[in-house]
């Protein structure tokens, strides 16, 4: 299956206005991850924050709700919050513990918690996996390219960043500028290459603009955990829904790319192995 | 116990007679023949393994009591020669200046049906690996290899210590003849040296890093730090223990027991 196994697709967004103006499209995430706080599913989120405030994004810990949208919104380069985990359980010493990460990041937490040879006491405190869908990710000098030598404007004065249509899009102080998303091509990290997971596979529940509306989101329910804590965010009326067929571009658009992401990377780890460069060995 | 495991570890053309001997000729173990017989030597390491071994009484321990019989260990115990056994964990890596090691570890390999590497020691050296003589009480003792340079090995756990649940999983995926569980270990029993500069030659060097983070949080002694989305590694604190390249997606994936495990 090209979407990897799910229980429900749904297009969704947050109703919450606080969190729909800082968050990207509909704000699942964030919503997810408050929830999942207030009900005490989780103590504490690790989340991409923005710490210097210069789009370089780096792990935080959220454990409350202001937290959680002050780390909101899609960030383009690698934030590694497998890493953040580590922080989350020993310094704040958390007992249950959510993540917002990317399929890559997704596969690294999956295998710790099956092969925990040196990752002690740290998988089944893992309590909620968000996943993101993820076409690539970019180096900073990247996106510093994009943005001075592309669009003429300082990543300091970006305020929001967005990939979607065909287009990277940045919102500065003197209003929206893009560039066509082909001259992207080439500057993502070489390792997102062979990647085949577009829609992050092995999450509780997988979200991304892909597929929905703007402002909404699509969302794919995969495990027990993932469809309680959906259904229950949409029960108090934080999160509300639309069938996945009354949208448009709806499913079509998010099996092509994510079978798109698959041809290729087999095509290039086909490539590399004729090179003699090895590529991830699969159990 | 374990022939399954065994046979598909020494390939078709051992005779499967001479591998299940030892379990036959001995009916006078005091131990249930059904569960498997597990002893623990501790060569040159610092017992965290031997420790994390133990943890496992507190969280798992239907493991540890229920499902195999400890027949041999320092500490553990109370029993001076050494049984035929199913399953031979050896902790630390061996000292080349030391015959009483030498001897007990040539013993064990002859005792043990499968010989476990256990903890990055006895794995790959790890810590030992700094090892150079001179100092008291025995300044000839300098030369500390992995366990795998002189005996065959059929199963490596790194870690600094193994972490209980990585214990526990191994020892329950032995008793259940799960292969598939058990391979990317066997696979590993080979590998002599690490560091963390195997995250340079092995991952990034080869384009396949994405920064995910899993070898900082995979390191006992956080000698990786995340910079600008790739490990950066601090060597005056990486002990050798190969735990972050053992951990790495990118090295290997278990998707089928990844799947299994998550029902995705
Ligand atoms: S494309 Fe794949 S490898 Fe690259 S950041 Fe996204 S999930 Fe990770
Ligand atoms: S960097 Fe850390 S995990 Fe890697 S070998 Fe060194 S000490 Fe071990
Ligand atoms: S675990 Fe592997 S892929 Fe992830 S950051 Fe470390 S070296 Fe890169």
């Amino acid at each position: 299956m090209v979407l990897g196994t799910y229980k429900e697709a749904l297009s969704a967004r947050a109703t919450d206005s606080k969190i729909q103006k800082v968050a990207q499209d509909g704000g699942i995430a964030s919503a997810l991850l408050i929830h999942a706080l207030e009900e005490g599913i989780i103590e504490g989120a690790v989340v991409a924050g923005d710490p210097n405030d210069d789009w370089a994004p780096y792990p935080q810990v959220a454990t409350n709700a202001d937290e959680v949208l002050q780390a909101a919104g899609t960030k383009y380069s690698m934030s590694p919050n497998v890493f953040g985990i580590k922080e989350a359980a020993r310094q704040f010493g958390l007992e249950k513990i959510g993540t917002v990460v990317v399929p890559c990041q997704m596969q690294g937490i999956r295998k710790a918690q099956a092969y925990p040879f040196s990752i002690r006491f740290i998988g089944d405190k893992i309590k909620l996996l968000i996943g993101i869908f993820c076409m690539e990710n970019f180096p900073m000098a990247s996106l510093d390219t994009f943005s001075e030598a592309m669009m003429d404007s300082s990543l300091n004065d970006v305020k929001k960043m967005d990939i979607g249509k065909g287009k990277f899009r940045i919102n500065t102080t003197d209003g929206t500028k893009d560039i066509p998303l082909k001259k992207t091509h080439g500057y993502e990290q070489s390792g997102c290459n062979i990647c085949n997971d577009y829609v992050a596979e092995w999450s509780d529940v997988s979200t991304g603009s892909v597929g929905s509306p703007d402002g909404w989101s699509t969302v794919l329910t995969r495990t027990d955990n993932g469809v309680d804590l959906f259904t229950s965010a949409v029960d108090v009326g934080l999160i509300e829904t639309k069938p996945i067929e009354e949208v448009k571009p709806g499913l079509p658009l998010l099996e092509k790319l994510a079978k798109g992401k698959k041809d290729k990377s087999k095509k290039e780890i086909e490539r590399r192995t004729k090179m003699g460069i090895p590529t991830p060995v699969l159990y | 116990m374990f022939s399954r495991i065994k046979k598909a570890l020494s390939g078709p053309n051992e005779p499967e007679k001479e591998e299940k001997k030892p379990v036959e000729e001995k009916p006078q173990e005091t131990s249930s023949p059904t569960k498997p017989r597990v002893g623990y030597i501790h060569l040159s390491g610092c017992s965290g393994d031997g420790m994390s071994l133990t943890e496992n009484y507190d969280i798992l321990d239907v493991v540890l009591m229920d499902m195999v019989d400890i027949v041999y260990g320092q500490t553990l115990v109370d029993r001076w020669d050494m049984p035929e056994m199913d399953l031979c964990l050896i902790e630390g890596s061996v000292c080349l200046q030391d015959e009483h090691s030498i001897k007990e570890l040539m013993e064990a390999r002859e005792k043990s049906q499968l010989v476990c590497a256990f903890g990055s020691c006895a794995v790959n050296g790890c810590f030992t690996t700094y090892a150079r003589g001179g100092q008291q009480a025995q300044p000839q003792q300098e030369s500390f290899v992995p366990i795998s340079q002189l005996i065959k090995v059929d199963l490596a756990l790194p870690g600094c210590p193994v972490s209980p649940e990585m214990i526990a999983n191994t020892v329950i995926a032995l008793t259940e003849g799960n292969m598939t569980y058990l391979q990317p270990a066997i696979d590993l029993a080979n590998c002599t040296t690490a560091c963390g500069c195997d995250l340079l030659n092995n991952v990034i060097r080869n384009a396949r890093c994405t920064g995910c983070g899993t070898c900082a949080l995979a390191c006992q002694t956080r000698a990786l730090n995340m910079i600008e989305g790739r490990p950066h590694l601090n060597n005056a604190r990486c002990i050798k223990c190969g735990c972050c390249s053992t951990s790495c997606p990118r090295m290997w994936l278990p998707v089928n027991q990844i799947k299994e495990n998550t029902g995705l």
